[in-house]
């Protein structure tokens, strides 16, 4: 430990157990490229990584996918996250969750499309919605905290008055209403999730009311959606900083979409011991600091504010993952962000299924 | 700011560990990860929803020099705000 200065050391592991997914929401932020089944690490390999990660320092695992119900040895590999000391959260569609499934977990984040069921339905692809209702009370019975994650576009941003009842019924403690981020999938459909500025406007609006309606009920999250600001997110709250990213097949990430990023230099807990990927692999040291960063970001005040913004959003706008985040207004390419917004909206694709 | 007779105590879904790695004692939570000084792992331990801030503070100061029920008050204000914390009272 400690060998390489400037790195401290990491708090949280994202585990993407799977990219199987019963749901096919067209905003995933999956890879458009899905790791198939046979690619997927065992679960001695996971439970390596998860040893390995306590060892680097990481108090908080959380096991998303795909759909991490879909992992048949899910509840060995919830026990031995627990039986590390790990707090252990499940980021799930709610399908196939049974209160057996939830033993070890410490909190559950369940995801919800819409307001109402035909609407949910649409967008998830698949009959979905009942089973999110029947998941919520598993949630609540087992006494678990429980967040309701919402991710927000053009479809759905109207009805996020009917979203926060929804919540409420569910007996969610934290809702979660996220903008869409444009990665994977997303990015793919952009041009059909991305809401008007009076849609933002209005809902944006109707969250205040209910965050100051429901404070000491819910806790209402709002992520904004980066398009429409003038300056880009803290993305990871800056690059391999505070949380890694381990991918269906063993690729170990400085956040879920970086495998965009061509060239840059991706390890594999097959291959490398994971602290030595988190302190010393080029994926991680690439963008770590301010020392890798250009004008205007360099003299910039706000570097310690946002980060520079994202670099994958900087790769997939600008063709150059060390550019200023072209959301920025600051930025020379701000311009490539507002001809996206300038456009007309198209129909949504659903995403792939993976087996 | 918490008044003195208000009584703490972890929220559902928050758990107080120790980390061998950061030699600290941490929280954890479903939105994150709290590394506690000592004064404040004291504080932690004491939130168990029977003991008062002043409580608190007067257990603290068998152990610690200088603990003020006013500096108790304004930590627990503050896991409060993390959400950390539930107060009764």
């Amino acid at each position: 430990m400690g060998e390489a200065p400037g790195a401290d050391a990491p708090f949280g592991l994202l585990a993407e157990l799977t990219h199987r997914c019963p749901l096919r929401c067209g905003y995933c932020s999956n890879p458009v490229d899905l790791v198939g089944r046979g690619d997927e690490l065992d679960t001695a390999t996971w439970c390596s990584v998860f040893d390995q990660a306590r060892a680097l320092g990481v108090l908080q695992v959380h096991l998303s996918g795909g759909e991490p119900l879909a992992r048949k040895d899910l509840p060995e590999l919830v026990g031995h996250a627990a039986g590390l000391g790990c707090y252990v959260n499940l980021v799930t569609s709610g399908l196939g969750l049974t209160p057996e499934r939830l033993a070890g977990i410490d909190h559950v984040q369940l995801s919800v499309q819409d307001a109402d069921e035909a609407g949910a339905n649409r967008i998830a692809g698949v009959k979905a919605f009942g089973a999110k209702l029947r998941a919520a009370e598993v949630v609540r019975e087992a006494g678990l905290p429980l967040t309701v994650n919402v991710v927000l576009h053009r479809l759905n941003l109207d009805h996020v008055g009917g979203i926060v009842a929804l919540a409420e019924r569910m007996g969610a403690d934290r809702l979660e209403l996220a903008n869409t981020q444009y990665y994977g999938w997303a990015l793919r459909n952009r041009a059909a999730l991305l809401p008007t500025e009076e849609q933002l406007a209005r809902a944006g609006e109707v969250v205040a009311d209910a965050q100051a309606r429901l404070a000491q009920v819910m806790e209402i999250v709002y992520v904004i959606a980066d398009y429409h600001e003038a300056h880009p997110k803290p993305c990871m709250h800056g690059w391999g900083a505070r949380q890694l990213t381990v991918a269906p097949n063993g690729d170990v990430l400085p956040c879920p979409a970086a495998g965009v990023i061509e060239g840059l230099g991706v390890e594999n807990v097959r291959d490398r011991p994971l602290a030595d990927i988190w302190y010393s692999s080029p994926a991680f040291t690439a963008f770590r600091g301010y020392e890798w960063m250009r004008e205007p970001c360099r003299s910039c005040a706000r570097r310690e504010v946002d980060f520079g913004g994202c670099r994958c959003q900087a790769f997939q706008l600008t063709g150059d993952a060390a550019a200023t985040d072209p959301v920025c207004t600051l930025s020379p390419h701000r311009g490539v962000v507002d001809a996206i917004l300038a456009g007309g909206p198209t129909e949504v694709g659903h995403r792939a299924v993976v087996r | 700011m918490t008044g003195f007779d208000a009584v703490p105590r972890l929220r559902r879904g928050v758990k107080a560990a120790f980390d061998e790695t950061r030699d600290s004692h941490v929280v954890l939570f479903p939105e994150g990860v709290l590394v506690l000084n000592e004064t404040a792992a004291a504080v932690v331990s004491l939130c168990d929803g029977r003991t008062s801030v002043e409580g608190i503070a007067l257990k603290l100061a068998e152990r610690f020099d200088g603990v003020e029920a006013d500096d108790v008050a304004e930590l627990v204000a503050r896991l409060v705000a993390r959400r950390v914390v539930d107060v009764d009272g």
